[in-house]
């Protein structure tokens, strides 16, 4: 049982696969590319498709998900809380 | 084991113009707003046929107008249609119309309001639709190579589900049907926004490359021109943040799944542009679901691949549009929009080339005639992509 996936091996984020992620809930995580799996501590309750930061950000990083630039951050975030718009933002636009 | 397409067959219905349909639609197709009354009338009073009703067509102008006429002229063309009506305030527009239509071979009848009325031609477009619906009815399904079967994809109500399962596995089966010779399209120009580097990258040659990179800085450009904030309420959604997406980057990462890791993207069509052989098209087109889905009938595609995350509904009236999700919440509580479940996915319980199987078995199947969940439940969003103001 998963209760999270990681595109690629790198990436700094999971996302949320099963409803009902509560905070100080050990997650087991499966990266898709490399068929690895991963376990971290939620910190936060985390809705499905959510994402879970899988290491520390200060404002002003790079979110990477499939490898790939997703999007900097702008409030502090601790591995295994809830990453999404309140501390996330688009380069673009 | 993966599926073994090379001696792969659906049922279709050949055209006369050597396409092959899936469905077998008469349509009765007003040229503007003020027509919807009458077309209506018209397929109301002959039992099996359909009106497509929608809000424009008067004083538009230039590529606005052509843009227009290319959608209803393509709409038409699309094999999935048998024979039409068009009905037009002004005669000339209907037969402009109907003879572009009239071009692939099918039957083709029209109508102008003007110097009759709405009853007068009622009564006569009724007529000729009767005729073009028992006649229809004749028509049988015959046995033809996959490679005749033109596939379209666009996603909605994206989540983060979308981009790690129904994504990806739209670009499985996507991998699979091009070395068959299967026409493909995929658009949605925004919503590349922060990987188009990763399609201008997968572009066949320099003149490609050059020609998706205009369209893509075309619509970087009218985003700048109108824009009033940073799109967070547009694009990604409300119901894609709802979701889970955070940003447009990461929408469009997940969207650029859906042309799998195989396929060349062999040239670019602008707006419900035709393509012109098979491979894998690029076609400048609105993200907004029912739009672009409009657009793909009207280049002439006959079945749709949609996955969907937090569960769009969308359908279209002549183009089966199939929808997939691997969000576990989204296949319990709508279930009844979904033809594939690849929720198995995410519970590593399905691979992806068990997923993407699963696809291209529904859509033979849909291309043989089952009805997708939309078509059952009677979604026929018939959308036109205006350019900018009238007249």
């Amino acid at each position: 049982m998963i209760q999270f996936v990681v595109h690629e091996e790198g990436d700094g984020v999971g996302v949320v696969v099963v409803e009902g992620v509560k905070a100080g809930q050990t997650l087991a995580g499966w990266i898709m590319e490399d068929d690895k799996d991963l376990k971290v501590q939620a910190k936060s309750d985390i809705p499905i498709g959510h994402k879970v930061a899988l290491k520390d950000y200060k404002p002003g990083d790079t979110v990477i998900k499939y490898g790939v630039d997703i999007g900097k951050v702008v409030a502090p975030i601790k591995q295994g809380e809830h990453l999404h718009v309140h501390n996330v933002k688009t380069k673009r636009w | 084991m993966a599926m073994d397409l090379s001696k792969a067959t659906f049922w279709g219905y050949k055209r006369e113009n050597g396409r092959v349909g899936v469905r077998n639609h008469v349509i009765i197709l007003p040229v503007d707003d003020i027509s919807n009354a009458a077309a209506e009338a018209v397929a109301n009073n002959i039992k099996g046929t359909l009106a497509l009703p929608h809000p424009y067509g008067r004083l538009q102008f230039g590529a606005d107008l052509d843009l227009h006429f290319r959608t209803l002229i393509g709409t038409g063309c699309n094999p999935n249609v048998a024979a039409v009506v068009v009905i037009c305030i002004e005669e000339g527009w209907a037969k402009k119309v109907a003879d572009a239509i009239r071009a692939t071979g099918k039957p083709v009848a029209h109508f102008g309001i003007e110097q009759h009325g709405d009853l007068d031609t009622i009564q006569r477009a009724s007529k000729a639709a009767k005729e073009f619906v028992q006649a229809t009815g004749e028509r049988r399904r015959e046995e033809r190579p996959l490679k005749e079967l033109w596939v379209s994809t666009k996603c909605g109500e994206s989540d983060t589900t979308s981009g790690c399962g129904s994504n990806p596995t739209v670009g499985n089966a996507f991998d699979k049907l091009y070395p068959q010779g299967v026409t493909l399209c995929f658009g949605e120009t925004t919503e590349l926004t922060g990987g188009e580097h990763l399609v201008a990258a997968r572009c066949k040659n320099d003149e490609v490359r050059k020609k998706f990179q205009f369209m893509f800085d075309r619509y970087q450009a009218l985003v700048e021109r109108h824009k009033t904030s940073d799109l967070m309420d547009s694009q990604p959604t409300k119901g894609n943040i709802e979701g889970g997406l955070t940003t447009i980057e990461e929408k469009a990462l997940g969207n650029i799944q859906k042309i799998g890791r195989k396929c060349v993207v062999d040239g670019v069509l602008d707006k419900a542009e035709a393509p012109t052989g098979p491979g894998l098209w690029f076609m400048d087109s609105s993200s907004a679901a029912a739009e672009m889905v409009t657009l793909c009938a009207a280049a002439g595609f006959a079945v749709h691949l949609f996955p969907t995350g937090q569960g769009n509904v969308i359908g279209n009236p002549i183009l089966p549009v199939i929808k997939l999700s691997a969000n576990p919440r989204t296949v319990r509580t709508m279930g009844e929009h979904i033809d594939v479940d690849v929720s198995g996915l995410l519970r590593r319980e399905m691979t992806p080339d068990q997923a993407g199987d699963a696809l291209l078995e529904c859509m033979l199947r849909t291309a043989n005639g089952r009805l997708t969940a939309a078509e059952a439940l009677g979604h026929r969003e018939f959308v036109l992509t205006r350019l900018y103001e009238s007249a």
